[in-house]
């Protein structure tokens, strides 16, 4: 039996023990962004363009007939230019590469931006096809962000494009 | 000496004084520092049995996971509440007391040689127990979670091993599906059931593996979290909402600190930070280190199959074979990689007595450096010239309390690699050829550098395991202390007190016959 010293002892020691889980079990508190700040995420997974051509009369009729497609298109797909400004001034100038070891993949972009929140203007422009110049997607609004907001910028081709959540 | 050797030697320095001191309290049994790894397990366990009983209360869903722990939390606070609490807390404690192991065994030097394999098997564990325990807080799926999911997924797409950011799972309130909590709560279960088998290839080469610390320390531990689950009760925080940023959140960061490490630096920083700090506990064996001491040897002629050095070896190091020339015989055999030539198996050896005639005395299993024989020859010279009214020999533990500033005219003092080296014959051999008494020092309870020594010793001398002291040697002429490094002095006390025990009591009163080796015809 151990003497009444040592059951002191053991209680005070046990009793750290849990007072240090217990502490750094939920202290001191995380805030991962400011108050006043809000959040854009740029997050963007879209199969860049490929450059076809249109078979010609000629080179149809040499092609077994169950392979005669009109356009001949690569399987490699076009890198992806992306820029994005925030009230006029670049925030992200990238290039999306395909994946894929035959680059036939999606391309892909995933930031974060951490803004005053407010009103801002935000432009975002996407070029899908690099062998053709200018941009092919374009949105460029004013956008309003609470604190704390998260704000998602994406693509979708059957919702017109670039667009703002 | 390197860097890595003096930053070795500091932190185990600082970490036996602390152990040191806990035995005041706790006794060496009970020493929550000397069983971290049985406590790690204790804790575990906790964290499975009130798992379950979450498991089975849980719903599945965006909402339903969240009402049902928070139904937990707030209106079955007594049960539901008090488990979830104990879940989260052992949890913590669990990678505290995995910290403090590694930690441990580490700057003891025990990463390399025979405790390679579980060092090698116990690094992949960390990931294993760090991604178990992130993967908890999400299946909550409050703020913390949403946090913790969003910035492991980011942490993880900065790796190339997903073709579209695992991060786009989290975008909007609308990315998340029940079934996404389906497949996290199968996760949250897997994860931890590879924990356990990882575990289990962890002690796989010790012998009698402490899977549980003692009552005491059970008992000890679950209140102090009881208390704890009662009084800071885990609760959960506000529904995720991934349309919002998470305000300032009560952290955990035992299990989280990850994420605040990569706002504060980068992925990329993390990323090397954990694949090196991994790579580095790998590659620790690789360091420099002094060669291994000699195995032990197996001598097939004085072998008898017995089994007890098999019982004994605290690292599996030993098996059984058929004997090569008796049918029916076994003999055991070493294995050489896990040996940790501490002779625990020579002390057990029953060929070990050293009442046998021959002038040679050859064993069954020995330790080249430290033979049996030359531990009888050195007792007999030891007694031949001990002189005096009380006339004591002291085996001590070389790795416990300095004993050598003891030997006197009247003391003799034996070093020995480990207490349980100690064949128990030895005590009844030094009082029948000489001695007045006979003390064993062994390491503190708990504190054998090569785990069992001190147990088996104690044991066999109070006749509770084999090779056991025969029982016809006086209590009063024997004496065992546990003394560690820093007990010199408490060890020069003990053999005080015992000689002055031995000195009142009468000279004839208990005295064995006496035993001559060379002129016996009996042995």
């Amino acid at each position: 039996m151990p003497k009444p010293a040592a059951i002191v002892g053991q209680v005070i020691l046990y009793g750290a023990f849990a007072a240090f889980i217990g502490t750094f079990a939920s202290w001191p508190k995380y805030r991962q962004i400011p108050d006043d700040v809000a959040l854009i995420k740029l997050s963007i997974s879209h199969l860049g363009d490929r450059e076809c051509r249109k078979r010609s009369p000629e080179e149809l009729a040499k092609l077994p007939p169950n392979m005669r497609a009109p356009m001949d298109c690569p399987r490699e797909r076009s890198d992806i230019r992306l820029e994005v400004d925030l009230d006029g001034q670049p925030i992200l100038r990238t290039v999306m590469h395909p994946t894929g070891l035959y680059k036939d993949g999606v391309s892909t972009v995933y930031k974060r931006f951490e803004v005053p929140a407010g009103t801002h203007r935000l432009a975002v422009r996407m070029d899908d096809n690099l062998v053709r110049p200018g941009f092919d997607y374009v949105k460029d609004e004013p956008i309003t962000l609470a604190p704390a907001q998260v704000m998602v910028v994406d693509f979708n081709p059957d919702r017109g494009g670039l667009f703002f959540k | 000496m390197s860097f890595h050797a003096t930053l070795r030697q500091g932190v185990s320095s600082v970490l036996r004084r602390i152990e040191e001191a806990l035995d005041a309290p706790f006794g060496g049994e009970d020493n929550p520092l000397r069983h971290l790894g049985a406590v790690g397990l204790y804790l575990l366990w906790i964290v499975v049995g009130t798992g379950l009983y979450l498991y089975t209360v849980l719903d599945t869903g965006i909402d339903a996971v969240y009402r049902s722990i928070g139904y937990l939390s707030l209106e079955q606070w007594y049960l539901g509440g008090v488990l979830r609490s104990l879940h989260r807390y052992a949890s913590d404690g669990f990678m505290l007391i995995m910290l403090l192991h590694l930690l441990r065994e580490w700057s003891y030097g025990r990463y390399h040689g025979f405790r390679l394999y579980s060092w090698m098997t116990g690094v992949p564990l960390i990931w294993l127990a760090y991604a178990a325990g992130i993967g908890g807080y999400w299946i909550v799926w409050d703020q913390l979670a949403q946090l913790s999911a969003t910035a492991t997924t980011e942490l993880l797409d900065w790796l190339p091993i997903f073709s579209e950011p695992a991060a786009r799972n989290f975008l909007a309130p609308d990315s998340i599906t029940d079934r996404f909590f389906t497949m996290l709560i199968f996760i949250h279960i897997g994860l931890p059931l590879l924990l356990i088998l990882g575990l289990w290839a962890h002690v796989h080469r010790i012998a009698h593996v402490d899977y549980l610390p003692s009552r005491r320390v059970m008992l000890g531990t679950l209140a102090a979290l009881l208390v704890l689950a009662l009084l800071r009760p885990a609760l959960s925080h506000p529904p995720a909402n991934l349309a919002t940023v998470p305000g300032a959140l009560a952290f955990d960061w035992f299990i989280l600190f990850i994420h605040p490490l990569t706002d504060l630096t980068s992925p990329a920083i993390v990323w090397a930070l954990l694949f090196s700090v991994t790579a580095l506990l790998f590659a620790l064996p690789l360091l420099p280190h002094p060669a291994p001491a000699p195995v032990a040897v197996v001598d097939a002629a004085h072998c008898t199959g017995c089994d007890r050095c098999l019982a004994d070896c605290p690292y599996a190091a030993i098996g059984m074979a058929p004997h090569p020339t008796r049918p029916g015989v076994k003999l055991a055999v070493v294995d050489a990689d896990l040996c940790a030539a501490c002779g625990i198996c020579a002390g057990s050896c029953p060929s070990s007595t050293p009442f046998r005639r021959r002038e040679t005395l050859v064993t069954g299993i020995d330790l080249p450096q430290r033979p049996v024989d030359a531990l009888r020859k050195q007792l007999e010279k030891a007694l031949a010239e001990l002189t005096g009214r009380c006339r004591i020999v002291v085996f001590a533990c070389a790795r416990g309390a300095p004993a050598k500033a003891l030997a006197a005219d009247d003391t003799a003092v034996i070093d020995l690699l480990c207490s349980a080296q100690l064949p128990p014959a030895f005590v009844e051999y030094a009082l029948r050829s000489g001695a007045d008494g006979v003390l064993v020092a062994a390491c503190r309870v708990g504190g054998c550098e090569f785990r069992l020594g001190e147990r088996w010793t104690a044991k066999r001398l109070l006749g509770e395991r084999e090779p056991h002291l025969r029982r016809t040697v006086p209590l009063a002429r024997r004496q065992l202390v546990f003394a560690a490094a820093p007990d010199t002095a408490a060890l020069a006390a003990a053999l005080a007190e015992f000689r002055s025990r031995l000195e009142r009591q009468p000279a004839d009163s208990d005295r064995l016959p006496t035993y001559l080796r060379r002129t016996s015809d009996h042995a």
